[in-house]
């Protein structure tokens, strides 16, 4: 189960202090055509690079803001975890990275017919952000531009 | 954190018109943050599609997510707890 109470007395701390945004008001995109229809891309929260990609950085005061484009046929066992926080379990997603990031999943998702396509890219990024400021300003904005460019209907977000 | 962070996304993409749906592991900061769709799962950090190399298992989440894509008629926020099979 999800809940505060896994994380060290520090962590639950600083959570239980922490101001949380507020989305307000609440967008709304209606789902224009049927899924089989749609092009699909994920937006993982996990922090998996490529091995010729630069790591996410753990020091970053208020989270590292940036992302990674991950090609959507990327081998996902390849796939490697930079997500610097030891606030949660790492051997699930280590064992098998679509636990975190499902490249293989929306795949066969595609060959069942249940949606139409993905995109040339996911979305990879490292959500330990305590400080959003720039996540909303640049980085949202940068995802969204990326994904309307390879003509994305869907995002499925994983975080972690 | 990583919770906010997907919300916060979602909240753009869909502002740009890209419907989306986020898989949340803390309700209550769901409910606080308010990403446009989100489903709750009953799973613990680091394991958001429920169990690694298990294809099955994890297609059910994905397939409990999408379905919220599919919804017309509803107020946002929407945010609908994951309905477990019993094992």
């Amino acid at each position: 189960m999800g809940e505060i109470g896994e994380f060290s007395l520090v962590t639950r701390t600083f959570l239980r202090a922490y101001r949380w945004r507020r989305i307000d008001p609440v967008p709304w995109a209606p789902l224009g055509k049927p899924l089989s229809d749609c092009r699909l891309a994920l937006v993982s929260s996990a922090g998996f690079v490529t091995p010729d990609q630069s790591a996410f950085d753990g020091s970053a005061r208020g989270g590292d803001p940036s992302f990674r484009s991950i090609p959507s046929d990327f081998p996902v066992a390849d796939l490697i975890d930079t997500h610097r926080s030891d606030s949660f379990d790492h051997e699930g997603m280590a064992r098998d990275p679509n636990l975190a990031f499902p490249i293989d999943r929306v795949r066969e998702l595609v060959a069942s017919g249940r949606i139409q396509s993905v995109g040339e890219q996911h979305i990879s990024f490292m959500g330990s952000i305590t400080a959003p400021g720039r996540l909303v300003r640049d980085t949202a904005p940068e995802i969204a531009r990326s994904l309307l460019e390879q003509q994305v209907d869907v995002a499925l977000l994983v975080p972690v | 954190m990583c919770n906010q962070a997907v919300s916060l996304v979602a909240a753009e993409l869909e502002r740009q018109g890209i419907a989306t749906v986020a898989i949340q592991l803390l309700r209550d900061v769901a409910e606080r943050v308010r990403p446009p769709r989100a489903l709750f799962v009953p799973f613990r950090h680091g394991y958001p599609l429920d169990v690694p190399s298990q294809p099955a298992r994890q297609h059910a989440v994905i397939e409990a997510a999408l379905r919220l894509l599919e919804i017309l008629e509803r107020k946002p926020p929407v945010l609908v707890d994951l309905e477990l099979p019993s094992r």
